[in-house]
């Protein structure tokens, strides 16, 4: 390995990082408008920095090499490195040529927006942490990223601080992400105790020591495999926002779009998956994580579905159906398929990007309206926004599965691997999977005939104008990302990962299995139907479903009522436990009433004493003589 | 000649300043200034050699001065640092540089005292780090108190009064137990040297007994749970240098207590009551962090967030893992660098604005960028972000704890989490939301500000990205620590 | 030749002369001599059994004596001038800053 090649690999994360220091600094005072410059230089060379870095994983080359020595203390040895193979490598060129056009796009997005500076800082900053946990080669390094993704996206979600809504989910995003990161830390201390080492090639390497055995932690015995993995699952609840840590990705939309699009959709929350494909022969060895990882996905991937059609904000319709998306990714873990999961991972980035970034189009047009982002006020935008229209349409199409559009050939993968694995929860997971992309398509193509189809229902907003087609500098990026969105699926990817996730147990081919690819198929295209025909051909239909079932369109509509809950039962009672319990009871009244307590009593007793002290001289005289007589006769007496 | 007594010139050149202070005229306030600084400055330049001269393969102590003091009970003037006690006497240099900096406008009355007291007060911090006569270190731990009482209860709040009582009163009682403790062993051995006392030892229920009192008087300084209650008033009425000496180096004078005396002069009690202690270290953690969450007063909620993660260092030291405890020793540092930092950050808007009260805040990101920047950078630092100092720190001190017991880690681990919770509430309703109107035309950061907290900035992720630099140091000597406890 | 014991009775004499006008009188400087009284008294005594042991050693605590006499005295009556200027006063029954 030349010392080119690795300044190379070097330089494809610390580029978006310099471009983001420096724009953080002198941006407010001397860049201004120019700001964007900068990071999408960073970002451009990195890109291509990184197409040449694949062309060298191409012909079969990996590289490993630690930068410098981070933490070293006794048996604790963690660096700065880079483990590059297909699967980060994959990774990287996703992340850069999404960062790119989404940069791109942003110049027109945030146009005019007094934190124009700091936006492009935050992003590339951004760029930079997500570099780092892909390409990291060890644990350590990966939390590095995890923490700083989870950093980024605080700033970004809080981008627009002065809104109370938006700084109180950036709060909720950072803390609901910490509780997940509590967890992964633990799985990382275990690690580290069990096997000796944070270095992905140490933990492979000693994965025997750990196989089937136990430990007893907070007294109950665990296997330590399962126990491992489930800690580190934690933390991949928390980022890519697995039920019960999903909370914060809804709320998360209330940054700009192109965050949602790069952070909230493409990249940072398909960290966890990430994370556990790469550390998949961990999983492997402990089939009930896999089980974990699986029915967690599958529950998530359940819930998000039900509550997308219900809710009437654009970009939480499309929260949601990540939250969908990313529990399909785990359900491919969890049925042992790392490689069908990474390749939905690939695809999704790609057309959940553009869906939001059409989104966004489609809101910056709306943007003096006073919610921009309610799709009541919207409708028959085809006209008036083709390629916003456009666009959307190809996301939808690959997000329903349609054939021939990338999701479809990801998609299709999950559900086969899960048909086939040789699990016993492979079968549910292909139930529910089957039925979700039912709702999948339904919820998508709602969306569709919603915004785009039938009256333009936002009249008194545009005071009888009409929305106006986005920049180009918005609309170009949208096109590019399109052609991913339809061309992803093409790639081979899984046999492209097969040199890194080569443990799998099944490798499913395309076109076996005829009957379980056309049920998959039809559960997709009946929700397109069963949109078309609920949105266009009988609108009076959409108002039938919380008519009959007021209950559970309720329940829906509340998100299964996750915030309700966990505000009773875990802020109240922390704040209780804080301001009556620990400050005003325990603080206040017993350790305070102990030391003051004490202090009184003291000066109760030198209260006694003090009326000894007349303040007359004569009278210390006395009582000094007094002194001297008691210790004479003291002295005298008691030789 | 000078490198022989490096560590003596360190610690009596601030002499020079108090002296040259003293002759000059009350009303001369900028030159009262400049000397005080100017002399700081060059001791920090001499502490800089120190570092430099440091040999890192040497586990015992360096640069040791001896010579005979009190030749009537024995007291030895004793000198040396080893790789635990070298990196805190630049740290306290550097604080005090920076509390002249920080403090250049903000003190308005008896000007020339005040410098006089943080002169002395730098006197004192490195002569408890370097003393390693049982005598000598008393003196200087008991002379600490006696410029910081002035500080608080001359320049402090409103509550001043009620606070210096209560801060001298509360440690000066810890320190009793070790004065009586430190009797005994001169009783029993003749002798105050720490060198030979650490080859004595002791019946294991005397040693209980003589650790209880030196553990005593340190956990009050540190402070530990649930001798805690003292550090809230006292920081909230300190004017900032007052609350950054006492965030910064007073309070990790307890922990190194712990470090140097009660670890090798009592093993046996120290593995005895390990238990004990790292209970009531979790205890602090979650403690603090939960009484952070209720706070409404900026100072105090610091305050109470010194407790929780000074109970991160007694946990690391008191799981005897080696990683453990040099992460205790780097959080300490760490510590100081940050929560120093983020009193200089609320003492900057106190200046502007006279009141802790976050509720009168509100909107800072938008009137006063570069300091939101700065505060936030300490925000991050302060919950352990990865490539922040304080990540590290706690890393190293969970990683060590939990080969030792994995329970007492989930525990603090939790704490993590409240920490996490209630810095970054505090940073929402002080620089997000609206523009409160109380804060809409606010001056921006003086010269003297930035550059009090910029070196701050630099360490932070300095020691972030490379705590080598720091570890480096500490690597001989906490070994041979840890050879006490076999 | 006068015997030992005179000089002890009239040292004792001494000290109870000054400790009755330290107690009773109330006058600040009548009291700063009574004080006087009793160091002289010790003076008398040290010089005494200097004399009758044959030894030098209580000289010089007679020397020391009558220095720190002087000192005290000084220091005394200053403190009493300082006083009466400030609050014109010279009992001590008028001086009570120290009552508890």
């Amino acid at each position: 390995m030349g010392a080119e090649i690795k300044i190379i690999i070097a330089a494809i994360p610390i580029l978006p990082l310099l471009a983001s220091v420096i724009t953080l600094i002198l941006g407010r005072r001397f860049f201004k408008e120019a700001s964007f410059v900068l990071p999408v230089l960073g970002i451009l060379i990195s890109f291509f920095f990184s197409l040449f870095v694949l062309s060298q994983v191409l012909h079969g080359k990996t590289f490993e090499f630690d930068l410098f020595a981070w933490i070293v203390s006794d048996s604790l040895k963690v660096g700065f490195g880079f483990l590059i193979d297909s699967l980060s490598i994959m990774m990287v060129c996703m992340v850069l040529s999404l960062s790119l056009l989404i940069h791109i796009y942003s110049i027109g997005y945030m146009e005019g927006d007094p934190g124009f500076y700091r936006f492009f800082a935050y992003i590339s900053l951004f760029t930079f942490s997500m570099l780092a946990l892909v390409m990291s080669n060890n644990l350590l390094q990966l939390y590095l990223g995890w923490e700083a993704v989870g950093l980024c996206s605080y700033l970004l979600i809080g981008f627009w601080y002065e809104k109370k809504s938006a700084a109180d989910a950036a709060k909720k995003a950072f803390i609901v992400n910490r509780i997940g990161d509590f967890g992964f830390a633990l799985g990382i201390f275990l690690l580290f105790s069990a096997v000796g080492g944070l270095y992905y090639h140490q933990v492979f390497d000693n994965l025997p020591l750990i196989q089937g055995k136990t430990i007893s932690f907070l007294g109950i015995k665990w296997s330590l495999p399962f126990l491992i993995s489930f800690l580190l699952f934690m933390g991949a609840m928390g980022k890519s926002a697995q039920v019960p840590l999903h909370v914060w990705l809804p709320d998360a939309m209330e940054g700009p779009t192109p965050v949602s699009a790069l952070i909230h959709a493409a990249t940072m929350v398909t960290a966890g998956v990430f994370m556990v494909a790469r550390l998949h022969p961990l999983y492997l060895i402990s089939p009930g994580a896999l089980e974990l990882v699986a029915l967690t996905g599958t529950f998530t991937c359940f819930m998000a579905a039900t509550i997308a059609p219900t809710q009437f904000d654009i970009k939480r319709v499309i929260a949601y159906s990540t939250l969908s998306q990313l529990g399909y990714m785990f359900m491919a873990c969890g049925v042992g398929a790392f490689a069908a999961g990474m390749f939905h991972l690939f695809t999704h980035a790609y057309f959940k990007a553009l869906l939001f970034l059409a989104a966004g189009s489609v809101i910056h047009a709306f943007h003096h309206a006073p919610d921009p982002n309610d799709i009541r006020i919207m409708g028959g935008l085809r006209k008036y926004m083709p390629y916003t229209f456009f666009t959307f349409l190809i996301g939808a199409l690959a997000l329903s599965g349609f054939p021939g559009f990338s999701g479809f050939f990801s998609k299709e993968g999950i559900l086969i691997s899960a048909y086939l694995s040789p699990y016993p929860w492979g079968k549910l997971v292909w139930l529910v999977g089957v039925f979700v992309a039912f709702l999948t398509s339904f919820y998508s193509f709602r969306l569709v005939f919603v915004v785009f189809f039938g009256e333009f229902r936002g009249g008194s907003i545009f005071h009888g104008e009409k929305p106006h087609e986005s920049p180009l500098v918005m609309v170009i990026p949208l096109m590019l990302i399109s052609v991913g969105a339809i061309f992803a699926g093409y790639l081979d990817i899984p046999g492209f990962l097969k040199s890194t996730l080569a443990h799998e147990p099944v490798h499913p081919h395309h076109g076996e299995h005829f009957f379980q690819n056309l049920l998959a198929l039809i559960a997709g295209l009946s929700g397109i139907l069963v949109a078309w025909w609920v949105y266009i051909k009988n609108p009076e239909l959409k108002e039938l479903f919380p008519r009959k079932f007021p209950g559970i369109y309720r329940f829906l509509y509340n998100k299964w009522w996750f915030d309700e809950v966990y505000h009773e039962v875990i802020v109240k009672p922390v704040l209780f436990l804080s301001r009556r319990l620990v400050v005003g009871f325990s603080d206040l009244f017993v350790i305070e009433g102990i030391v003051n307590g004490s202090a009184r009593v003291v000066g109760g007793i030198a209260g006694a004493f003090r009326r000894v002290h007349t303040g007359i001289v004569n009278h210390y005289a006395v009582f000094t003589l007094i002194g001297i007589i008691i210790y004479l006769l003291v002295f005298f007496y008691l030789k | 000649m000078f490198k022989a007594h490096l560590l003596s010139w360190i610690l009596w050149f601030p002499l020079l300043g108090i002296i040259l202070v003293w002759f000059v005229p009350r009303d001369k306030v900028r030159l009262i200034k400049w000397i005080t600084f100017l002399a700081l400055l060059f001791d920090l330049v001499l502490s800089c050699v120190l570092l430099k001269d440091f040999n890192f393969a040497e586990s015992g102590f360096q640069f040791v001065e001896k010579a005979n003091w009190i030749e009537l009970i024995n007291a030895k003037y004793f000198l040396g640092v080893d790789g635990i006690s070298v990196l805190f006497v630049p740290l306290s240099v550097l604080v005090s540089v920076l509390c002249v900096l920080i403090s250049w406008d903000s003190i308005k009355y008896r000007v020339k005292e005040f410098y006089l007291c943080l002169l002395f007060t730098n006197i004192a911090m490195v002569g408890v780090f370097c003393a390693l006569d049982l005598f000598l270190f008393y003196v200087f731990w008991e002379a600490m108190l006696i410029p910081l009482y002035l500080i608080i209860g001359i320049w402090g709040g409103p509550r001043r009064i009620y606070a210096t009582l209560k801060f001298f009163l509360y440690t000066f009682f810890g320190s009793i137990f070790m004065f009586v403790a430190i009797l005994y062993l001169f009783i029993k051995t003749g002798t105050f040297d720490y060198l030979e006392l650490s080859r004595h030892s002791f019946p294991i229920e005397v040693e209980k007994l003589l650790f209880l009192g030196f553990a005593f008087a340190f956990a009050v300084k540190i402070p530990m749970w649930p001798v805690h209650t003292w550090l809230p008033d006292a920081h909230t009425e300190a004017p900032t240098a007052g609350s950054v000496i006492l965030a910064g180096i007073l309070i990790k004078i307890g922990a190194y207590g712990l470090l140097r005396f009660c670890l090798p002069l009592f093993p046996h009690a120290s593995l005895y009551f390990s238990k004990l202690i790292l209970i009531l270290s979790v205890i602090a953690i979650i403690y603090g962090g939960l009484a952070c969450l209720a706070q409404e007063d900026l100072k105090r909620l610091i305050a109470y967030s010194s407790v929780s993660h000074m109970g991160f260092v007694t946990l690391g030291i008191f799981s005897f893992n080696p990683v453990a405890i040099k992460g205790a020793i780097l959080q300490m540092i760490n510590h100081g660098i940050v929560t120093g930092a983020l009193f200089m950050c609320v003492g900057i808007i106190y200046d502007r604005t006279k009141t802790r009260q976050i509720s009168y805040y509100g909107g800072l990101a938008s009137t006063m960028p570069f300091y939101a920047a700065l505060f936030m950078i300490f925000t991050l630092a302060s919950i352990g972000l990865p490539g922040t100092n304080g990540f590290v720190g706690e890393f190293m001190i969970l990683l060590g704890t939990f080969l030792k017991c994995k329970a007492i880690v989930f525990f603090a681990a939790l704490g993590v989490i409240i920490g996490a919770a209630y810095m970054l509430w505090l940073y929402q309703r002080v620089f997000f939301q609206n523009v409160s109107e109380n804060v809409k035309n606010l001056p921006g950061l003086k010269f003297n500000e930035i550059a009090a907290v910029l070196p701050m900035v630099f360490f932070v992720f300095l020691i972030g990205l490379y705590p080598k630099v720091v570890l480096a140091f500490m690597d001989t000597s906490v070994k041979a620590l840890l050879l006490y406890l076999k | 030749m006068i015997p030992f014991s005179y000089y002890v009775i009239l040292a004792i004499t001494l000290i109870f002369i000054g400790i009755f006008g330290m107690v009773f009188r109330r006058n600040l400087i009548v009291m700063c001599a009574c004080i006087e009284i009793v160091i002289n008294a010790l003076i008398v005594l040290f010089a005494a059994i200097s004399y009758f042991h044959r030894d030098t050693t209580g000289y010089i605590v007679v020397f020391f004596l009558i220095a720190m006499a002087a000192a005290e005295a000084a220091v005394g009556l200053t403190l009493i001038v300082l006083l009466y200027k400030k609050q014109r006063a010279i009992h001590s029954e008028e001086v009570s800053e120290l009552k508890g």
